[in-house]
């Protein structure tokens, strides 16, 4: 078996998940990790399929991708267990909102050994006042420590919050 | 002494209903030995659930006094017909379980619970037990009653409504 990640974008539409899973199933693809998300009207999936070497993806989806008008990008041959990496702190974030606040808070992050999971931002907040909302699952490489440090020089008017994940085992 | 087999889903066996343990005797009590072999010879798994090694009586372990960060505990409790009368609060956190190897996920469980056991020796306790702690209990629990942490999963996307946060 052969796997690869297919990403499709597109306008938001009903049935998209269900029409591209039909397809798959139909050519005989397995389905793994997948992750989707809406943002303004748009839709994106993300989704990792174990194939025969012989399967062409392109020609399985082009009915929805036609039919729908989304882009396919596809990255072949991709490590049939990526390393599953487990996040250890959970972030938010909040301020006024202002260019430059993701940059900010991500790379002094960064710098302190944060690898980011998963990330999701939002504005709220009315018209005049807009407020900037980010919430991230990492893995701090370098220890929790470090990230409470680093966040530290952070602006006054950024508010963040740091949670130690320790995840259940039982 | 031994180490048990832990059933993984999907087996049926983990989806049934526990029984109320009856009488403490030697059988139960060389049982709860070999339930915490099991245990200990997980990788820091701070819980078990008797079903969890296909044994269909109200039994769990919970021992979370050697978490890497120190939380509120009851020590090590060896719980016999344990039941929770009270729930208050509600909290996210990430579980993952023996029974469902390599994924973890997200539950909301009640913050604070108190909770009626029996311990080995026979004597009753009541107790009030409340975060990892008491999250611990609920997932043990859980098992008791044929359900899995699966159950319980809530989206990621939830995060944002944490209660416990530290600066
Ligand atoms: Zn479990």
């Amino acid at each position: 078996m052969n796997w690869s990640v297919l990403t499709l974008v597109g306008a938001d539409q009903q049935g998209i998940v269900a029409a591209v899973s039909k397809l798959l199933f139909e050519a005989d693809c397995q389905l793994a990790e997948a992750s989707m998300m809406r943002l303004g009207g748009n839709f994106a999936i993300m989704l990792r399929v174990g194939h025969d070497a012989s399967a062409d993806l392109k020609t399985v989806l082009a009915p929805v991708v036609d039919g729908m008008k989304l882009h396919l990008h596809l990255d072949e041959d991709v490590p049939a267990s990526p390393r599953h990496i487990e996040p250890d702190v959970h972030i938010t974030v909040y301020g006024a909102d202002r260019t430059g606040i993701v940059a900010q808070v991500t790379s002094l992050l960064a710098s302190a050994g944060l690898n980011i999971i998963d990330l999701e931002t939002a504005v709220g907040g009315s018209a005049e006042q807009p407020i900037y909302i980010m919430s991230i699952e990492g893995h701090a490489q370098q220890g929790i420590e470090a990230l409470r440090n680093a966040i530290k020089n952070l602006a006054d008017d950024i508010e963040i919050s740091l949670t130690e994940i320790d995840t259940l085992r039982a | 002494m031994s180490v048990l087999d832990i059933l993984a889903y999907p087996s049926e066996q983990l989806k049934k209903l526990s029984e109320t343990v009856e009488q403490v005797d030697e059988r139960l009590l060389a049982f709860i030995r070999d339930l915490e072999e099991t245990r200990l010879s997980g990788p820091g798994a701070v819980g078990i659930a008797a079903p969890q090694v296909n044994v269909h009586q109200r039994v769990v372990i919970v021992d979370v006094s050697n978490m890497k960060k120190p939380c509120e505990n009851h020590g090590h409790m060896i719980m016999i017909n344990p039941e929770i009368t009270e729930w208050d609060g509600m909290a996210m956190g990430r579980e993952g379980c023996l029974s469902v190897p390599d994924f973890t996920g997200n539950v909301i469980r009640a913050e604070r619970i108190v909770l009626n056991y029996m311990d080995e020796t026979g004597e009753k306790h009541e107790i009030t037990s409340s975060g990892f702690e008491a999250r611990a209990i609920q997932h043990e629990l859980d098992h008791l009653d044929g359900l899995l942490f699966l159950d319980r999963l809530v989206s990621r996307r939830t995060d944002l409504f944490q209660r416990k946060i530290y600066k």
